[in-house]
């Protein structure tokens, strides 16, 4: 982000001609945020954007418990996307700590710190940097318990990173690894698509008893506003949310592409008078075979979208597990609208997203089929 | 010296020619660069090994078992002395009949310790049950000294019902939560940043964590990750690397071209110990200072145990490969560190040819009695595969375990289920 600010200034272009760079290239918004309807607890609630949703969640993690720590990259200052605020000056260098710059390294410790029993919340710079510390989350994290026999765990180890498309993140700022992480047993895998959702599921990744990984939507950050609730409440883990309710084919996304095919949703209705369903699946691992069984054996059509690559990405375990459950009450193949089997790419990122548009005629298919 | 000189003279010419004097000033400051506290020099030389002499080997006792210092010498009572050499002992006897086992297919895999008995005692000793361990596969000395029983160890091999572990690792993956010895696995170093992170969670607790590693293990990114975090988080951990010449065939000059893996140390901010570890009381004091550092300080310390592999690396392995029998001989007799520790405590009387074979007799014994108890207890349900994924198993998992249930009732003949516990 303040590549591209950056970039504008150098560049000594009028005005103009920068708007339209921007709102073509940068700018071009391949989502638009709808705010969470449902209500999660009853109790007041603040206007909160999402990296303001994940700051308080980290506050009120580390008041009611008092072994928590929160460490990674440039966090003691607020972090680079301000998700650790004030923490620091709160909470003391102790617990709010900047670490080396090294993400084997990061998870590591934290799961050593998780071993003794202490509450690590580490914090990945972005997900596309999550791949060093692969083995430590992968052979270690996810096979604490199971190798030792239940003699040692790392449950209480929280790895948050900031992941998928931002507008101009290119190869390394852009990524949605979560199709890794859902291949190993003994993780836990959710990715929040705003604010209130955010809170909740960090809140309960810090508390839940398995090492859990966050990704959150980086693009979400400001973007999303909510209404969320002030206290301290929890998101359960592999539960699925309808978000819109229909019965012609069932939308199955997660993180920003739950916008997207909210959009979409509505595009159909206009276009084709449909009445699309849109499950934001929320968890990754475990995921929620009963949702999504359950609105597919009404619809019959189904729409998976995802922004990382098609091949072996998690639309296939998706696609896969409702073909063996569903299989007398499809009436179309299953279609799936991702990110093309390439890196994700700078220039070109408005022709890679399974943007609206793509998922529109994906539905178009599914409905002619 | 040189430098304080040439700064006179720049401080002279600059009083001399006022113009250049704002422009030579900066040279007659220290550096105040952020990254580095250090001087100016106008000499450019390349700092290398030849800049330093390579860490020294700290000893206590000479290859006769005499103490070469007395005032090195930890004057540890007789039943610790007693208890090191026979865990040290113990450790050659469990070998023995282990890896005999595993060449008769009894049991699939193992892996000796020989050479390296002073190391894990020493270390060991120094520390107690209520320090945390991180291991590395090569440890079980530890173990020993902590209490691990030799039918625990023996059902680890064996995967049999009683089992810590459920069967579920390799054999010589041992874990102990009442020990304090944090499960080992395969996965070389991986083990380094947990001790750092553990080490940091247990701060102002009066307790250490130490951490065993090979030096091939020191060439994984985790060490690095792991020196830097805990000398920069103030963590008080100890790591010790057991340096035995090899890992598997590569030895130690196609590993490193340093000073062994102390040298690193001070790179790092740490301080470093490099110790004789044939030497059980070399290895003890330095554990002991160092732990005595680790608390008061909470600071990292970084010994290297300089040793021998004389076993072959695994029963996978057969070294004779690469190295020569001359070789292993010499490590094997003339240093053999059970050897030396056996003339030091004779010189001491503290034992003799009648303990000794009193004491292997006995070791033995109970080694075989363990070994065949563990051979006949059946192996735990096989339902224990699908539980400890996750705290409480999810309903997917519950699924895949019942369909397993209902397939090995079908085809019961098709598995070993006579061999697991119902
Ligand atoms: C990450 C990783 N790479 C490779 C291996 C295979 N491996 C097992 S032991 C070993 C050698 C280790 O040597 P060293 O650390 O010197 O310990 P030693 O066996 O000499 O005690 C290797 C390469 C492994 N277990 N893990």
């Amino acid at each position: 982000m303040a590549l591209s600010k950056l970039n504008l200034k150098c560049f000594n272009i009028n005005a103009s001609t920068k708007e339209s760079v921007c709102a073509q290239v940068f700018k071009r918004n391949f989502f638009n945020y709808v705010p969470s309807k449902k209500q999660i607890v009853n109790g007041p609630t603040i206007r909160m954007n999402m990296f303001q949703a994940i700051n308080n969640a980290l506050d009120i993690a580390l008041k009611s418990d008092d072994t928590a720590m929160v460490f990674g990259e440039d966090v003691a200052f607020g972090g680079v996307f301000r998700c650790t605020m004030d923490l620091q000056k709160k909470y003391g260098k102790s617990r709010i700590f900047n670490t080396p710059l090294c993400e084997q390294g990061i998870v590591g410790f934290g799961i050593g710190v998780a071993n003794m029993g202490s509450t690590a919340i580490a914090e990945i710079q972005f997900a596309d940097y999550i791949f060093p510390a692969f083995d430590q989350l992968v052979n270690e994290a996810a096979k604490c318990r199971y190798r030792s026999g239940n003699q040692f765990n790392c449950g209480k180890l929280t790895v948050r990173a900031p992941c998928g498309a931002v507008g101009h993140g290119a190869l390394y700022h852009s990524q949605s690894p979560e199709g890794y992480f859902a291949h190993t047993p003994g993780l836990k895998v959710v990715v929040p698509r705003g604010p209130i959702h955010a809170k909740g599921l960090l809140l309960s990744c810090i508390r839940e008893p398995d090492p859990c990984i966050v990704l959150e939507p980086k693009v979400l950050y400001r973007a999303a506003v909510d209404e969320v609730p002030e206290g301290d409440y929890s998101i359960p883990i592999g539960k699925a949310e309808v978000v819109v309710e229909g019965d012609a084919v069932t939308l199955i996304g997660w993180g920003t592409q739950v916008h997207v095919l909210t959009e979409v949703a509505q595009l159909a209705k206009t276009k084709f008078n449909v009445n699309c369903e849109v499950i934001d699946l929320v968890s990754i691992l475990p995921w929620d075979r009963d949702t999504v069984c359950k609105s597919v054996k009404k619809t019959k059509r189904v729409l998976i979208s995802h922004e990382a690559p098609l091949t072996a990405g998690f639309g296939a375990e998706l696609a896969s597990t409702i073909q063996e459950e569903c299989f007398l009450h499809l009436e179309a193949p299953i279609s799936r609208v991702t990110g093309f089997d390439t890196p994700f790419p700078h220039i070109f990122e408005p022709f890679y997203l399974p943007d609206k548009w793509r998922c529109l005629q994906a539905i178009r298919n599914l409905l002619d089929y | 010296m040189a430098l304080s000189k040439n700064v006179c003279v720049l401080f002279k010419r600059c009083f001399q020619n006022k113009l250049s004097f704002k422009y030579l000033s900066t040279h007659s400051q220290p550096p105040i660069f952020p990254g580095a506290k250090a001087e100016w020099t106008q000499k450019l030389e390349f700092t290398g090994t030849h800049s330093y002499s390579p860490l020294p080997i700290y000893q206590v006792l000479d290859q006769q078992g005499q103490i070469i210092d007395a005032s090195e010498d930890p004057k540890l009572n007789s039943n610790i002395l007693e208890k090191m050499y026979k865990d040290m002992t113990l450790l050659n006897v469990l070998d023995k009949i282990l890896y005999e086992s595993q060449r008769q297919g009894r049991i699939s895999f193992y892996m000796t310790n020989y050479g390296e008995e002073a190391a894990h005692i020493g270390s060991a000793a120094a520390l107690t049950t209520n320090d945390v361990v991180y291991g590395q596969y090569r440890e079980v000395g530890v173990l020993l000294w902590r209490g691990f029983t030799l039918p625990e160890l023996m059902n680890q091999c064996y995967g049999n019902a009683e089992d810590k572990g459920k069967g579920r690792q390799m054999p010589v993956h041992y874990g102990s939560k009442n020990l304090n010895f944090v499960t080992i696995s395969s996965p070389l170093t991986t083990q380094m940043p947990q001790a750092a992170g553990a080490a940091y969670a247990l701060k102002g607790k009066n307790r250490v964590v130490i951490c065993y590693f090979g030096e091939g293990a020191a060439s994984e990114g985790d060490a690095h990750a792991a020196l830097n975090f805990a000398a920069t988080l103030d963590c008080p951990v100890i790591f010790f690397c057991r340096n035995n010449g090899y890992a598997i065939s590569t030895p130690a000059n196609e590993q490193y071209r340093g000073d062994g893996i102390g040298g690193r140390g001070p790179g790092y901010g740490i301080n470093t110990l490099r110790v004789d570890g044939n030497d059980p009381l070399a290895v003890y004091n330095a554990t002991r200072k160092a732990k005595e550092y680790a608390i008061t300080e909470s600071k990292p310390v970084l010994i290297e145990a300089m040793t021998y592999r004389v076993g072959h690396h695994s029963t996978s392995d057969d070294s004779s490969a690469y190295r020569s029998k001359e070789e292993v001989d010499h490590w094997s007799t003339n240093q053999n560190p059970v050897n030396r520790f056996r003339m030091y405590l004779q010189n001491n009387n503290l034992w003799n040819d009648e303990l000794e074979k009193k004491w292997l007799a006995e070791a033995r014994k109970n080694v075989i009695s363990a070994f065949e108890e563990a051979e006949k207890r059946p192996k735990p349900n096989w339902s224990e595969m699908f539980k400890d994924v996750y705290e409480t198993m999810p309903d997917y998992l519950v699924k895949q375990m019942e369909s397993m249930q209902k397939h090995v009732e079908q085809y019961k003949e098709h598995y070993p289920v006579k061999n697991y516990s119902k």
